[in-house]
């Protein structure tokens, strides 16, 4: 009888493992240039496309992005929408209690503020901008003296200090310096860099153990082989930080 | 689209804007446009539906079937539509994966819900894992008009129950004294006579629905509103071919534009169908038509 359970359950774990070779991934779909719509051909693109690909085909899976507001990314992969979230998602002990990360595949990244002009006030009384559940809207609550000012996409973030609304936007830098470059002046970095976070990883469903390991041994040979540096490297610039 | 197209950052003026307004992007944009009138001429009917079988329920004779009809009028007229949006869409997509899951996944030992994660086998998955993206999106669609119907439905069985009750009681007493069964009464007396006191109620119910239809992003459907957020958004120089501001101002100035045309073209149609609906009605206005015919 254990005999018989036991080959049932192995059954079952190799028909789930067998399936699992075609996977979804969730992503927002508006964070230049992690994961963006293609402006002209409508498709979803960025480092997190090109990565989950090359990722999926050394794990030999087969998989597919599908697109998912940011707001309700972690309650979808939970209810089995789509079984993993390449979205800019930090490592953070507080997302871990629900879910699980890959390894990480950025470095821990800088989170930066960007306002109006380089003498914008930051700190006491200040009016700083941030995404709905980032780690950078984590960060500015907890600072003392800032009002933190939530919106729901991270365009409307810029948007905020543009028409006065924030004195600030604080927000990943990657994500910030090619806006503040194309602003022509009116937007300007702050040299005020925080390091948040355990760099940004795979979002996964804790009981996807197997999941895990398949895309936790992709990461590391892209990390070893160099690939993945020279992928953040096109996408982030020379300057972004590397393994 | 066009041939010049190919490098855009050359264009300027006028050749600029038809290369940006010819984008695959701003293609999904207008045709996002007829998904939204699509859910508009598939839901209407199926709320109304809804909403008549819930009024006929609600007056029912069979207690059960009564308290049916009512429960479900007050418990969806009582929820938030948000909350009915987010909770009720992933609560209808668990339940069919849940009850395939039953009939179809050979491994049953294993609970679904478990710390915070809902499993089920991949056979019971919908759409299945490998669907065509057609697939996917004609399932998030029929969940989509699915909810809608319910939510609405609610709405029209309050506003058709009203309706049933306001038909003079002479009418039907009349037909009764003809010998109609209470069937026939209804049939034949009640629900012709009923639609000119439902109509506004219902005139009310559809122009809320053109308004709601951007809960379709909620549901995972690229809607209007969704595009021109996604469109009108900045977009950097060193990603995009065609960079530009903030544009949202202009995106959703054409959605006002879209929303004010189809809900005047709704009044316009909806008044033509109350003038119609009048004629021979005990009523004012049938009144008023039948001595303005007569005079003539």
């Amino acid at each position: 009888m254990k005999k018989l359970l036991l080959a049932t359950a192995f059954a079952a774990i190799a028909g789930v493992a067998s399936a699992q070779d075609a996977i979804k991934i969730g992503t927002e779909g508006a964070y230049e240039p992690y994961n963006y719509i293609d402006q002209a051909t409508g498709k979803l693109v960025g480092f997190e496309i090109e990565l989950g690909g090359e990722l999926c085909k050394r794990a030999n899976l087969t998989c597919e992005f599908v697109q998912n507001d940011w707001d309700s990314i972690i309650p979808n992969l939970q209810s089995g929408n789509y079984d993993a979230i390449m979205a800019g998602m930090s490592i953070t002990d507080e997302r871990k209690k629900v879910i699980t990360f890959s390894d990480n595949y950025t470095p821990p990244s800088k989170s930066s503020y960007m306002a109006a002009s380089a003498d914008a006030n930051t700190g006491e009384g200040a009016v700083i901008s941030a995404q709905t559940g980032t780690i950078q809207a984590g960060y500015i609550a907890e600072q003392a003296g800032n009002t933190l000012l939530e919106f729901a996409t991270p365009d409307e973030t810029v948007a905020a200090v543009k028409n006065g609304e924030a004195d600030a936007v604080f927000a990943d830098k990657d994500y910030l310096v090619p806006i503040a470059g194309d602003s022509g002046g009116a937007l300007v970095m702050l040299d005020k860099d925080v390091a948040l976070g355990g760099g940004i990883g795979i979002g996964l469903r804790q009981s996807d153990t197997e999941l895990k390991a398949k895309f936790d041994g992709a990461i590391q040979a892209m990390k070893a082989d160099g690939s993945l540096n020279a992928l953040i490297e096109k996408y982030f610039g020379p300057e972004s930080e590397k393994f | 689209m066009f041939e010049y197209c190919s490098d855009p950052r050359s264009l300027e003026g006028l050749q600029w804007l038809s290369c940006y307004l010819t984008t695959a992007t701003h293609f999904s944009f207008y045709w996002s446009f007829l998904t939204v009138l699509t859910l508009l001429a598939v839901t209407a009917p199926l709320a109304l539906a809804f909403g008549f079988a819930g009024a006929s329920a609600a007056r029912s004779h069979v207690l059960p079937v009564s308290w049916l009809g009512r429960a479900y009028i007050a418990a969806v007229r009582g929820i938030p539509d948000i909350v009915f949006f987010l909770f009720f869409v992933i609560a209808l997509d668990q339940g069919i994966e849940w009850f395939r899951h039953l009939f179809v996944c050979e491994d049953l030992s294993q609970p679904v819900w478990n710390n915070g994660e809902f499993r089920v086998c991949p056979a019971a998955k919908v759409p299945a894992n490998d669907a065509s993206p057609f697939m996917v999106s004609a399932y998030s669609f029929t969940l989509a008009v699915t909810t809608f119907a319910i939510v609405f439905g609610a709405f029209a069985a309050n506003v058709l129950y009203g309706a049933m009750t306001a038909v003079p009681r002479a009418q039907l007493e009349t037909a009764e004294a003809y010998g109609m069964s209470h069937r026939q009464v209804f049939r034949r007396v009640l629900v012709p006579q009923m639609w000119i006191y439902a109509l506004p109620g219902l005139s009310n119910l559809w122009l809320i629905l053109i308004k709601a239809t951007p809960l379709l992003f909620l549901l995972g459907i690229k809607d209007a509103v969704y595009w021109a957020r996604e469109l009108g958004s900045a977009k950097t120089s060193g990603n995009n071919p065609y960079p530009h501001g903030d544009w949202r101002l202009f995106y959703f100035l054409a959605l006002l534009v879209f929303y004010l045309v189809s809900t005047r073209v709704s009044e316009i149609l909806l008044a033509r169908l109350t003038r119609r609906l009048s004629r021979g009605q005990a009523t004012r206005a049938g009144e008023d038509m039948r001595k303005g015919g007569a005079a003539t």
